[in-house]
């Protein structure tokens, strides 16, 4: 008796790129994954360049100082403080799931909406505090 | 029925050890966080001087190291994750992952030459 080689299963491939499809719990998880990426790629070069810039000398912090009065710079600046507060409060709700709180689909998604409402009201209030 | 791993956190190396790395580091970065959050609330409005001498003190030099340090541990667990649901083939994947780590180790040393290099 021969074997014939099976053709690989054709499984189900879910391709919906529309974020707005997604239940809030999954919105958490994939703005954690994405802003996770952009602060490994942006934000921990800039934050070296700049705390190395503003330590060398009083002409360069006050140059630093200058260039974060800027409104664009503060725009910029405000995008990368939500990424780390997401990415912050994102994760601290995982590490209650890992110690199974709030691990049942109500209070996933009510948690998961406390995230995005922190994430943003954090942001809110730097921006308030640097304009 | 399924049987309990027998594996405890402190063993030799398992595919969670990782994944317990990824909480510890989690929780250390999230408490130097709140502490210079604290820091900015408390001094308000910051000049050279007060950000120099913050950088002065060794205490501060070794916390914000190991803030560091738990950033790119951190940081590798999460991009390699992130490089294993994307990328498939072993040689692009390897390599992804080679270029990762030399840039973490070279912020690593960067880290080390701001805090103690001047």
């Amino acid at each position: 008796m021969s074997t014939v080689p099976r053709p690989p299963a054709v499984r189900p491939k879910y391709y919906d790129l529309n974020l707005l499809n997604l239940p809030v719990p999954g919105l958490v998880s994939i703005f954690h994954r994405v802003t996770g990426v952009v602060m490994f790629l942006v934000l921990i070069p800039a934050v070296l360049f700049i705390v190395e810039g503003t330590l060398g000398s009083e002409a360069g912090f006050n140059r630093w100082k200058a260039f974060f009065s800027e409104p664009l710079a503060k725009v910029v600046f405000l995008v990368f403080a939500w990424a780390y507060m997401h990415h912050f409060f994102a994760g601290i709700r995982y590490l209650l799931l890992d110690v199974h709180i709030g691990i049942y689909l109500a209070s996933a998604r009510l948690s998961a909406k406390m995230v995005l409402v922190a994430g943003l009201v954090a942001t809110f209030l730097i921006g308030m505090r640097i304009w | 029925m399924v049987k309990r791993a027998d594996r405890t956190p402190v063993g030799a190396h398992y595919g969670w050890q990782d994944w317990l790395v990824q909480r510890v580091t989690a929780v250390i970065m999230a408490l130097f966080s709140v502490v210079i959050l604290g820091f900015f609330i408390v001094k308000g409005s910051i000049g050279y001087a007060d950000w120099r001498d913050l950088f002065h003190g060794q205490m501060f030099r070794i916390l914000a190291l190991l803030f560091m340090l738990s950033v790119i541990y951190h940081a590798w667990i999460g991009i390699r994750d992130v490089l294993m649901d994307y990328l498939k083939p072993v040689g692009i994947r390897l390599t992804a992952n080679v270029v990762v780590l030399l840039f973490l180790i070279a912020c690593a040393i960067w880290s080390v030459s701001i805090l103690w290099g001047r």
